[in-house]
């Protein structure tokens, strides 16, 4: 890859018209709307409106662009955001309805089917894991890259 | 017999900035983020569909296995950017591309068909490059 720089500055830069390109952008809002909005009641109706698509064109666009349907992706991104949550030491609780759940017994259920594991045994985890990583940082540093930074001469 | 890799290091400018474009922009997950000191940390991140693939985020700090000399010499290649630090792919490269253009991503080329597929190319906040590669390419055309 290393004459890549060259080569771009060879080749004429004409930024090519992909198809269909403002198609593509009101997807792309809508999907950040998703990642800004994911705690709100989001209205998936309303994000179509605004992306000036039918609901069933929108969700058939989201879906080629993503892999998922809007509320697909809705809940993925809010069951990441709850890891990240019970990471940081929240209850389950707190995870469950600081992303936009309103019911734990749904949060509970989705969580372990995508995570693949409960809420709460994912933050016993890795609350002992954040306690052996205090204790001892370097367990979890392979010895390559300690070495590189001199942590091994403490 | 040697099966995967699975750690490999981007070096960086500064861990902070890196940490917000690799998370926040890119949409990478972090693994590990662990202080080792007053002003470094271990911070890996992870492409979000491949967890047993972790980058360091590995900050240019001098040491005694990283001399000034070197510091300086390699901060001066990567803010050049000389190096180019490996392919990634996604499922729609427009979706993409227009995704981290609006994050203020800096795209040295935009999507291009090769003869190779559709490609464009992107640099870190440190000055790494990126090719960003689409595995659909250009099948998406009948659907947008």
């Amino acid at each position: 890859m290393s004459n890549t720089g060259k080569n771009i500055e060879d080749k004429t830069m004409v930024v090519p018209e992909y198809p269909r390109v403002y198609l593509y952008i009101r997807i792309v809002q809508a999907k950040l709307f998703i990642d800004n909005h994911y705690a709100d009641e989001i209205d998936l109706e309303n994000i179509a409106d605004e992306a000036y698509f039918s609901r069933f064109h929108f969700i058939r666009l989201f879906k080629s662009a993503y892999g998922k349907t809007p509320h697909q992706y809705l809940k993925s991104v809010r069951i990441e955001k709850a890891e990240q949550l019970l990471k940081e030491g929240k209850t389950v609780a707190e995870a469950c309805f600081s992303v936009g759940f309103q019911s734990l017994t749904t949060f509970s259920g989705l969580f372990k089917k995508i995570v693949g594991e409960s809420p709460s045994s994912y933050a016993a985890r890795h609350k002992e894991m954040k306690k052996q990583i205090s204790e001892k940082p370097l367990a979890f540093v392979p010895s390559c890259y300690a070495y590189q930074h001199g942590w091994l001469e403490k | 017999m040697i099966t995967k890799m699975t750690i490999t290091n981007i070096h960086v400018l500064d861990q902070d900035s890196a940490y917000d474009f690799y998370v926040n922009k890119l949409g990478f997950k972090l693994v590990d983020d662990i202080p080792m000191g007053p002003d470094t940390r271990w911070l890996t991140v992870s492409p979000p569909e491949q967890p047993d693939l972790q980058l360091v985020l590995f900050p240019v700090k001098v040491s005694k296995m990283f001399p000034q000399e070197t510091a300086d010499m390699l901060i001066t290649l990567i803010k050049q950017g000389v190096f180019g630090c490996g392919v990634l792919t996604c499922k729609d490269i427009f979706a993409t591309y227009e995704e981290l253009k609006t994050k203020g991503v800096e795209f040295m080329k935009p999507p291009t068909k090769e003869f190779y597929g559709t490609e464009a190319l992107f640099k870190d906040d440190s000055g790494n490059y990126f090719s960003l590669q689409s595995i659909d390419n250009f099948s998406h055309e009948n659907d947008i």
